[in-house]
């Protein structure tokens, strides 16, 4: 298809607490990508970065920062901002450039080093930023993801074993995966006496902040065929749309959801109308993905994404993990990169590191946790406000 | 018990009155509803009207969901020594079509609460400062 553009190389530094400046982070990403995808870093003619908020100057201009340590070459650059999805919109931005002929082969970067603890809003009385308003009312990132865990409870009869269970299965497989942050194989047992934090989540229920970095090296399909990678994954959908209004679910850092009062307003769930434009891109349904890799705040989150995704009917996700559906092997393995569960969000990166993983996962190079004959993946997040992202790729 | 006097915590967003209501907008055009208050421009994608008037938002809804805080949040939080955790609801206003974060009154556990279960508006203290003691809305249970 037309709309296509060629997965060359991937690359990540392993996710943790190092503490070092986020540039080297995706400085190494950056070049594990190049040398994966066998091109000079001189043929690389867009950088386009995710940009973190947190680290001060260098990180609001991200492509520039990274093409600069990684030695300009003349290269044009971009950076995107989008919280959790930065990363796809940084690579709808190089896919952009690719169709538009105007680049044959780009890199797309991010990477981050997270502060310890809840991540806290700027001081002083600002009733304005609605940042300020949640933190002064006592309600912190975890208090949503309790929210709609608490709901399946309600709604669904998702218990606490179905949330640890989640724990545990992404645990088994991120302890095989070399570049996560947590690779111990945690039981029930371990997360029911982790502390609560905001009920029903527990702290093990509940994704840290990590320092890490991820890359991909992406180009057009013809570049891709005269280096003799015309077989290589491709990009087949980016979906970065925003809500329609009413947006019906109350999101980070919202104290109410939009009203749906007036005539002809209805009242939309933001995160199951994110795959839709995926799907209707990469002209496939649900019905043809083999994995999917998606952002588990939460795990109860994990369970909410599936159905968002449309691969378990609405209420029935705990069915599927219940049944092994969701495991490696199973007949929809999610998350077996880990997810977020064992590699802590690296808020700019997490969005790459996911299209890292399904790119070889396509490859058929995932060892111990490759999903056997994977031809189309997909994966979902979302950042703030609920404006979110949703790639397929497929070989 | 002090007995510095009661001001609000966030300036007029809701009444002071023993039975009070959170104070919105609406749209004059569209009648969405707006909490915080909007009064420069409609966000229902339909409507272009800068023309907003203030209302006073239901005082009762179902709930939408629930947690609790077992962490002190960060700053501009203003915790309690010791930190005393607290229950938190989101409410869904029928009128208004919209949910609304709040804190729960004091009391109340997770265990007290089911989805659906009908809420009222009150306000209870938030923290107190060297002149008065700030109070909020919160969501309690009505008694059936
Ligand atoms: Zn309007």
């Amino acid at each position: 298809m037309s709309n296509e553009i060629a997965i060359l190389g991937a690359g990540m530094h392993p996710w943790g607490k190092w503490g070092h400046n986020f540039v080297q982070y995706g400085v190494a990403a950056a070049r594990e990508a190049l040398a994966d995808a066998g091109v000079p870093w001189r043929d690389v003619s867009f950088v386009s970065g995710g940009a973190t908020v947190r680290c001060g100057y260098p990180g609001y201009v991200a492509g520039a920062t990274f093409a600069q340590a990684l030695g300009w070459q003349g290269a044009e650059v971009n950076t995107s901002y989008a919280a959790c999805a930065s990363g796809s919109q940084a690579l709808a931005a190089a896919r952009n450039k690719i169709l538009a002929g105007e680049c044959e082969v780009a890199l797309v970067v991010g990477a981050d080093t997270t502060p310890k603890g809840f991540l806290a809003p700027a001081k002083g009385y600002r009733p304005d930023d609605p940042d300020w308003v949640r933190f002064y009312l006592g309600i912190t990132n975890p208090t949503y993801f309790a929210l709609y865990a608490r709901r399946r409870m309600d709604l669904y009869g998702d218990t606490l074993d179905d949330f640890a269970a989640v724990k545990v299965k992404n645990s088994r497989i991120g302890s095989k995966n070399p570049r996560a942050r947590y690779r111990k194989c945690f039981t029930a047992e371990d997360v029911a006496a982790s502390a609560m934090v905001a009920d029903p989540l527990r702290l093990m229920d509940i994704c840290a902040t990590s320092d890490g970095g991820a890359a991909l090296i992406v180009s057009s399909l013809e570049y891709a065929r005269k280096l003799g990678k015309g077989d290589a994954p491709r990009v087949a959908a980016i979906s970065t749309v925003t809500p329609t209004f009413a947006s019906s679910v109350v999101e980070m850092p919202d104290i109410a959801t939009d009203s749906a009062a007036a005539d002809g307003v209805e009242a939309h769930a933001f995160r199951s109308t994110l795959p839709l434009k995926a799907y209707e891109e990469a002209g496939i349904g649900p019905e043809d993905v083999d994995l999917a890799e998606v952002y588990d705040l939460s795990t109860a989150l994990e369970l909410d994404w599936i159905e968002d995704l449309r691969l378990a009917p609405r209420g029935e996700a705990a069915a599927l993990l219940r049944n092994g559906d969701t495991s490696l092997g199973g007949k929809i393995p999610v998350n077996v990169s880990g997810g977020l569960a064992c590699f802590g969000e690296a808020v700019p990166a997490q969005a790459l590191a996911q299209v890292c993983e399904l790119t070889w996962q396509l490859r058929g190079q995932a060892g111990d946790r490759q999903v056997e004959g994977a031809k189309v993946g997909i994966t979902a997040n979302q950042g703030l406000f609920g404006h979110g992202s949703s790639v397929i790729v497929r070989k | 018990m002090s007995d510095k006097p009661l001001a609000p915590a966030i300036e007029g967003w809701h009444t002071m009155s023993a039975k009070p209501n959170l104070i919105g907008t609406q749209c004059t055009a569209c009648g969405t509803y707006f909490f915080p208050k909007q009064s420069q421009y409609c966000r229902n994608p339909s409507c272009d009207s800068t023309d907003f008037t203030e209302v006073e938002l239901s005082r009762t809804g179902q709930v939408w969901s629930y947690t609790n805080a077992c962490y002190q949040p960060p700053e501009p939080f203003v915790a309690p020594e010791p930190f005393e955790p607290y229950t938190i609801a989101g409410v869904q206003l029928e009128k208004e079509q919209m949910v609304v974060l709040g804190q729960v009154v004091t009391g109340v556990s997770v265990e007290d609460l089911k989805v659906g279960m009908t809420m009222e508006l009150v306000l209870e203290r938030l923290h107190e400062t060297e002149d008065d003691i700030k109070v909020t809305w919160k969501w309690q249970p009505v008694a059936s």
